[in-house]
């Protein structure tokens, strides 16, 4: 019981202090499951974030499902999902639902239209970072023609995101990779 | 039938949304306004507002919330458990198995074939939020607000939650 105690708290004070995303939870999270209980070493955590990156899906929630059923079991796997993501889901529908009820006041009417630019700037900070990393691990050349690509796919032939996706990760596993064995 | 709806909307992001929780919001967007047409672009902005405005992580706050929209508590938790369960799912089953093929090329070129797709549709929700503002807001109000907000964030590295809390007082006291 202490345990699952002990993971709610962790779990719960490293999603309500981090912001940005589940990304920006990963220091928050290696300060309780390395530091302060000690679940886990270094090198145990770091494959973890790891292994959780190779896989789809948000980040925090595997992490907190897998250190949770490392730790506790099932029920630890419960227990460290619910602290990450039920108290922010709760402030969430409430915060939003009292906006609701004030929809119709023009008040309210002029927040929610100085919102939609700032969250555009905000995306737009999330695109650049994409377009970096493309550009970091593609080069200049195949970066470029990849975006236009995806961009012809997505936008102008309408392909759902999804089956563009999952035909780029099938060809990622088929295609052979070079034999630059010095370079792996 | 419609929680099959959301299952399958927040599901699709779930399993090709590489980069964690961030990198899927173009994705919920996608399914959310472009496919279902539960919210309107503007809807959408508001919910990711008061979402990024929040700690925690940002995929299952979008999933609580709009699953709790468009179908109740039900909604709300079908939305989540098709988030977060399929990847952790593959996560703790295949843990022996991806440790033991973590450093293969194959395995690490997967999480970075998907980054090319997710910057275009980050860009394309971008223009389709400043689009959106300048319907609304006319184009002086819509490039000042970014300027202004822009600077705030990335040169004064203003915490995003207080950013946001301006905006909206910003917004009350103008068009109040």
């Amino acid at each position: 019981m202490k345990l699952q105690w002990n993971l709610f708290i962790a779990f719960f004070r490293s999603g309500m202090l981090g912001f940005g995303g589940g990304p920006s939870t990963i220091p928050l999270v290696h300060k309780e499951v390395v530091g302060t209980f000690k679940w886990m070493n270094d090198q145990e955590f770091s494959e973890v974030i790891a292994i959780g990156n190779t896989l789809p899906g948000p980040i925090a929630t595997k992490m907190a499902g897998y250190i949770g059923y490392r730790v506790g079991g099932v029920m630890g796997l419960v227990t460290a999902l619910l602290a990450t993501v039920l108290p922010t889901i709760l402030l969430m529908l409430l915060l939003l639902a009292s906006f609701k009820q004030f929809k119709e006041h023009p008040r309210v009417q002029g927040m929610t239209k100085t919102i939609v630019p700032i969250v555009g700037v905000m995306m737009g900070v999330l695109t650049w970072e994409f377009f970096k990393k493309t550009k970091n691990d593609f080069g200049w050349k195949w970066g470029l023609l990849l975006l236009i690509g995806c961009f012809i796919v997505m936008e102008i032939l309408n392909v759902h995101p999804g089956i563009l996706i999952g035909f780029l990760l099938v060809a990622a596993f088929i295609v052979p990779v070079k034999s630059r064995k010095e370079s792996l | 039938m419609i929680y099959v709806h959301i299952f399958i909307a927040f599901f699709i992001p779930g399993m090709v949304g590489y980069g964690g929780g961030p990198a899927s919001i173009p994705l919920i967007e996608h399914e959310v306004v472009t496919r279902y047409g539960w919210m309107t672009t503007s809807e959408f902005s508001e919910i990711l507002a008061i979402g990024n405005a929040l700690p925690g992580p940002i995929a299952t706050k979008m999933a609580g919330y709009i699953g709790y929209e468009v179908g109740g508590v039900l909604g709300s938790v079908v939305g989540v458990f098709s988030t977060v369960t399929p990847s952790l799912f593959l996560m703790i089953v295949l843990m022996k198995l991806i440790f033991r093929y973590k450093d293969s090329p194959r395995v690490k070129r997967l999480s970075k074939i998907v980054l090319p797709a997710v910057a275009v549709l980050m860009g394309s929700l971008t223009f389709d939020f400043f689009q959106t503002s300048y319907f609304s807001n006319g184009i002086w109000a819509t490039v000042v607000i970014a300027i202004l907000s822009f600077l705030l964030l990335e040169k004064w590295k203003v915490h995003p939650a207080f950013v946001i809390i301006g905006g909206l007082a910003a917004g009350a006291i103008s068009l109040g």
